[in-house]
């Protein structure tokens, strides 16, 4: 199957561009959507702020998913939706706009992302607690598995850890664990005869890099282990139900912004890690598109991309052969390393009492691993081609364009979909929508319920994507996700010293150690760099302020001025910049504290990164500066300067 | 600044600054707010919260906070996390898992990093908690560790809470081999695992009992709902009110008199003065009013006329 993640601004728009990608052959839907209708809060919330319509369609309530399916025969459509927190409420929203096509809820086919763990390790879009979390999915897989059964209710991603930074071990290791602690909720609110069934419907989404060898051989080694748990941790004996089934996202993390034309190649070899040996194929392949690194893909992009797999479908031998890796002694050896590896690090998640328990773990796992593979590309050791080797080139005709190669969504969405929320409340039934709610909010706190009937009268009733959300948050309560940064290993190497030298010089002029508040904004929960920014600061010896993601431009006005800090970094990859960083800057000027210089990382085009320089910004950072030593010296400088330290 | 809590960024930025000018004023200022200057004891409740990493100490210090904001009382918090040993730097992260409104104005909380002092409080730590104390109703300070880091806040705290997680052997072994003071209030969070956390509760009380002691008060609590909140509350607030308060904060400002003349002179300095004993005696013959700086200056001096320190300070 392909398809291309695609959706944008509102349901409207974001229903032309799927009718436009299926008339070009697409034979699926995968449908993104904004951070706000990611995490639960409606399009007039607070932290919806600037990121309505931007990185996926904004959803509201079924209003807006009727719009969004229009014209698109949900019988015969595979829809992967890529969500998770508020999962059980877009499934409800889904299967409603169904049957209001006369189309019945077993008839529908597709996938939701719905795995909350990877989301506290990497992605960011968590609502609730992991405990109420767990059970959420719990619900969602033992009602599909008896009324949707066609449906997908899970996919385990590792492609998210990967990202994180996780190794090929790591990323085994820890997505099998995260399936023991599904599997094992759901073993408790099904029936027993039917584990077959629901083992056979969990997939994952995992990534692939460029070292393509060693990640073809990693999915083998996950369809090992796969088997072998469901065979002896569930007593699942249908081969049917044991296949190891994925589908894949190939790897962002690799991609570059300097000679972007590059990552095509990237991808290509990416895309032959998950297809070559036919024991371990890929179900279904996303490719995400070359310029992935510079911001939101334009219809022409995801064309290109759609473009590769057609051509390595149709056009090679690869589809003519078995599985060409059989009896190779190097994949053998290699299957069976990264087997025992991660059999090792299972058992220790496993100690820990299992992978909600050992998020802590895992998470600080990942910023280290993240942490290791940077100062590999600092010190040359891992060639990025065009990045720290062979980084001359010629003008490239292709970012040349005026937008500077983006599509750029339109800030009147977000005043557009405010009205138009306003205008749903205001000619609903209030009375039927209050009902809803409180029976909601009764089987929220009754765990013995499952929650997607009343989901389902909820979305029927007319309730929104925050009042849905924010009856769930009062029931379970809220939740900041480890940031993992604490426990990360603190190195000191060579090219540390001079850094920590010139740390130590202006601290000792300030009277006080450099203090620098790293801060993410808004929704995006894209916190990876973030996290290593504030690593590497405080093995240069600064004193750091991280609160991990999702901070209003108030908190982080009120952080800054009550530590007292003497520089501000703030990182935001959703897009949302534009909307955010002047918000943030107005509010620190707010709290007295505005001449506390600021500087900016994140994927922000350099017409964009003029117009923050021009609103008091100190510097724009962006994928293209992965030296982290030399933002350090800039950062120090900056306080240098700023305090009137003499060089 | 008597209750200009706007005025307490700045004042944090002084106390912790180590430029001579800065030293000087913060030294007036102490001077301004002791209780010669003000005429009693600064009148804020000063809270050391302390206990393992992982334990809940910022979820329960966000449930106190709402306790205490809930009966109008403002609230500073002092946040104390290690800085590595390596680097001298350090990451503060916590004031995120403390739960509050950014725009009220009448909590404030600050992340220190402890410097060189393992498991213990930041130098500044004891000089901000003196000056918060003066406008701000509640002034928490918060510590990682078990062992150590009670011991220093002890120093400070009108009321020490430790906080542990149910099973937490450690503390049990510390606590009987006397490794660590006992605490005026515990805290067992996790009360969710039920009968582990009971049967923890019921193993500390045994520990209290054999050693004597029967004034610290064991609370259990579980978050999320927040069970137990009000119990401690009730806990911390009795504590205060059995405490002579002017007693105990006489004895923690000469124990950071010393505390901040050995950290200037070190062994040398201390063998000057007779030892810690000696220092301690004659700390305690001085005048009960006095502020810290001021008891600093006593002590150097009479390190001096010993032939053992400096006359002054480097750089003051």
């Amino acid at each position: 199957m392909m398809r291309t993640y695609a959706g944008h601004s509102d349901a409207k728009r974001s229903n032309e561009l799927y009718r436009r990608n299926l008339a070009k052959g697409q034979t699926g839907l995968s449908i993104a959507f904004d951070l706000p209708t990611q995490t639960g809060y409606d399009p007039d919330h607070e932290l919806a702020r600037g990121e309505v319509g931007k990185v996926g369609v904004s959803i509201a309530h079924r209003g807006d998913m009727t719009t969004l399916l229009h014209d698109i025969p949900l019988d015969q459509m595979n829809t992967s939706m890529t969500i998770n927190a508020t999962a059980a409420w877009l499934l409800s929203l889904y299967i409603v706009a169904a049957q209001d096509e006369g189309i019945a809820e077993s008839e529908l086919q597709g996938t939701t992302q719905n795995d909350i763990l990877k989301e506290y390790l990497s992605r960011g879009t968590y609502a609730f607690p992991p405990g109420p979390s767990m059970r959420l999915i719990a619900d969602t897989i033992a009602y599909t598995v008896t009324h949707v059964p066609k449906w997908n209710p899970i996919n385990i991603c590792s492609y998210h850890l990967q990202e994180a930074g996780a190794t090929p071990v790591q990323e085994i290791a820890f997505s099998m664990s995260n399936a023991i602690a599904v599997l094992d909720s759901v073993r408790e609110r099904v029936d027993p005869s039917l584990m077959g069934e629901v083992f056979g419907r969990i997939s994952f989404f995992v990534n692939a890099g460029v070292r393509f060898v060693e990640e073809h051989a990693k999915l083998r080694a996950m369809g090992e282990l796969w088997e072998e748990l469901g065979r002896e941790r569930y007593g699942v004996e249908d081969p049917k139900h044991l296949r190891f089934r994925y589908g894949v996202q190939v790897n962002s993390l690799g991609l570059t912004e300097a000679q972007p034309e590059n990552n095509v190649y990237r991808i290509t070899l990416e895309a032959l890690a998950v297809t070559l040996g036919r024991n371990a194929r890929a179900r279904a392949v996303q490719l995400p598109a070359w310029n992935e690194a510079l911001g939101l893909p334009r219809p022409w992009d995801q064309q290109w991309s759609l473009r590769l797999q057609q051509i390595l479908a149709y056009e090679t031998d690869l589809l003519e052969y078995g599985d060409i890796f059989e009896g190779s002694k190097v994949m053998d050896g290699l299957v069976s390393e990264l087997v025992a590896g991660a059999r090792e690090e299972m058992e220790r998640v496993r100690e820990l009492g299992g992978a909600v328990e050992a998020v802590d773990y895992m998470k600080s796992g990942l910023v280290e691993s993240h942490r290791e593979r940077w100062r590999r590309i600092e010190s040359g050791e891992m060639v990025v081609v065009g990045m720290n080797r062979f980084d001359s080139t010629e003008p490239s005709p292709l970012t040349a364009d005026a937008d500077g190669g983006i599509l750029v969504v339109d800030p009147e969405v977000e005043r557009e979909r405010r009205a138009a929320l306003d205008e749903w409340r205001a000619t609903r039934d209030q009375a039927a929508v209050d009902a809803a709610l409180a029976e909601l909010a009764r089987v929220a706190r009754d765990p013995d319920e499952n929650i997607m009937p009343a989901s389902i009268a909820a979305a029927r009733a007319g309730v929104t994507t925050g009042e849905w959300s924010q009856t769930l948050r009062d029931a379970f309560g809220e939740y900041r996700a480890p940031t993992g940064v604490g426990e990360a290993a603190a190195v000191s190497g060579e090219d540390l010293i001079e850094l920590h030298e010139e740390v130590e010089r202006v601290s000792e002029a300030l009277g006080r150690r450099i203090k620098f508040l790293v801060g993410k904004p808004g929704l995006d929960g894209h916190s990876n760099g973030a996290e290593q920014i504030a690593v590497r600061a405080r093995d240069a010896g600064m004193d750091v302020v991280y609160e991990g993601i999702r901070l209003t431009p108030s908190q982080i006005a009120t952080s800054a001025a009550q530590e007292g800090v003497h520089v501000i970094g703030l990182s935001i990859l959703s897009g949302s910049h534009a909307e955010l960083i002047p918000a943030v800057l107005e509010a620190l000027r707010e709290a007295g504290v505005g001449d506390i210089p600021v500087v900016v990382g994140g994927i922000i085009p350099e017409s964009d990164a003029i117009a923050l320089r021009e609103a008091g910004v100190a510097a724009v950072y962006t994928p293209k500066d992965w030296d982290l030593n030399r933002m350090m010296r800039d950062i120090i400088s900056l306080v240098a300067v700023r305090h009137s330290v003499p060089a | 600044m008597a209750r200009d809590l706007s005025a307490a960024p700045a004042v944090l930025n002084l106390v912790e600054s180590r430029t001579a000018h800065a030293r000087e004023q913060a030294a007036e200022l102490l001077a301004a707010v002791s209780p010669s200057a003000l005429g009693r004891e600064a009148g804020a409740h000063i809270v050391g919260l302390t206990g393992p990493p992982g334990v809940g100490k910022s979820s329960l210090l966000s449930r106190l906070a709402a306790g205490w904001r809930a009966r109008e009382q403002s609230v500073a918090v002092l946040a104390v996390d290690p800085s590595s040993r390596r680097s001298g730097g350090a990451l503060l992260g916590d004031r995120a898992r403390i739960e509050h409104d950014p725009r009220d104005r009448s909590v404030f909380i600050r992340s220190m990093a402890a410097g060189d002092r393992l498991g213990g409080l930041a130098p500044a730590t004891r000089a901000a908690a003196g000056v918060l104390a003066v406008a701000f109703d509640v002034v928490v300070i918060e510590t990682v560790g078990v062992g150590q880091s009670e011991t220093e806040v002890a120093d400070v705290a009108d009321t020490v809470a430790v906080v542990v997680q149910p099973g937490a052997g450690d503390v049990l072994q510390f606590l009987k081999a006397g490794i660590m003071e006992v605490p005026d209030v515990l805290v067992v969070t996790k009360a969710d695992l039920g009968r582990v956390a009971q049967r923890t509760a019921a193993d500390l009380h045994a520990a209290l009992r054999s050693l004597g002691s029967d004034s610290t008060v064991v609370v259990v609590s579980s978050l999320p709902p927040g069970s137990g909140i009000d119990e401690l509350l009730a806990a911390l607030e009795a504590h205060r009110e059995g405490l002579d308060l002017g007693r105990r904060r006489l004895g923690a400002r000469r124990a950071h008199a010393l505390a901040d003349f050995v950290t200037e002179y070190g062994e040398h300095g201390l063998r000057a003065l007779g030892g810690r004993r000696e220092a301690q005696r004659w700390l305690g013959a001085q005048d009960a009013g006095s502020d810290v700086p001021a008891l600093v200056r006593a002590l150097e001096q009479r390190a001096d006329r010993a032939g053992g320190a400096p006359a002054s300070r480097p750089g003051s």
